[in-house]
């Protein structure tokens, strides 16, 4: 028996992990993997508020989330490939111009 | 201490190292594999809480699809280590003051102001997985089943977005 509290806190952990990789890193993919990391963070919530209330609604939102994520992530990665291959370098410092 | 309390701790555990561990490793390909032991601990804790089939989908979509993606990319862009940033020096201690500071809040209102009464799934309300599959297909096909086939048009249009995104101009360059 655990209470709902431990995954919400854990929850919340887990997407300051995120929010502190998108801040102090400079490397555009793992700004992205903390992104995904931000994302489960919250799907984690979603499903344990779920399991709370005995519903099935949330693990159908989660189910949307990954979908949409799959398809944030085939986008973004081919985004960086492309500045990748204009600027190649792929330190978000760089990308400070807005043409190309 | 129940073991199901024991075992929520070790995950915990597990899931909030690898998350540093990503977050810390100089070398990407070190911070992709870490954040895969994360998505498998998060996919362990579905299953603490009764979601087989989300369970299944983070381990065949997140560490399966999206890593793999993940880790070619990093192959074919290179794992050099970036040179340090001298842009803004005073960037990092701030970021991590204001994240503890953000992780106290969120903590502190989900737990005090947004907290629903009562426990998450009791161990002896064992959870039927085929019940669970059936009752989730049900609800996917019938009142959720716009936002279904929205999310099918999404996928592809993300296919063909990649697609055009590195597709080599004709002439170009």
């Amino acid at each position: 028996m655990i209470p709902v509290d431990y995954y919400i806190i854990l929850s919340a952990i887990l997407f300051v992990i995120g929010v502190l990789g998108v801040l102090i890193r400079r490397n555009a993919l793992i700004i992205f993997m903390s992104i995904e990391l931000m994302l489960n963070a919250a799907n984690l919530a979603i499903v344990a508020f779920g399991s709370v209330i005995k519903s099935f609604d949330g693990q159908i939102f989660v189910f949307f989330v990954i979908a949409v994520a799959a398809a944030e992530v085939a986008v973004g990665l081919a985004l960086i490939v492309e500045i990748f291959k204009s600027k190649r370098s792929i330190d978000v410092d760089q990308m400070s111009s807005l043409k190309g | 201490m129940t073991l199901d309390l024991a075992l929520f701790l070790l995950l915990a555990l597990i899931a909030i190292a690898s998350a540093l561990g990503m977050l810390l490793s100089k070398n990407a390909v070190y911070s992709a594999l870490y954040l895969v032991l994360n998505f498998v601990t998060v996919a362990v804790f579905y299953l603490l809480l009764g979601a087989p089939f989300i369970a299944m989908a983070q381990i065949t979509v997140y560490a399966g699809a999206i890593m793999v993606l993940f880790l070619f990319v990093i192959m074919l862009l290179g794992t050099d280590e970036l040179p340090k940033s001298q842009v803004l020096p005073w960037q990092r201690p701030l970021a991590i003051v204001l994240s503890v500071l953000l992780a106290a809040e969120a903590t502190f209102l989900l737990v005090t102001k947004a907290r629903p009464a009562g426990n998450v799934l009791q161990p002896d309300e064992s959870v039927n997985t085929m019940e669970n599959l059936r009752q989730l297909g049900m609800l996917l096909f019938t009142d959720y089943l716009l936002p279904f086939e929205v999310v099918s048009i999404l996928l592809l249009v993300a296919m063909v977005g990649a697609i055009i995104l590195t597709k080599k101009e004709k002439g170009a360059r």
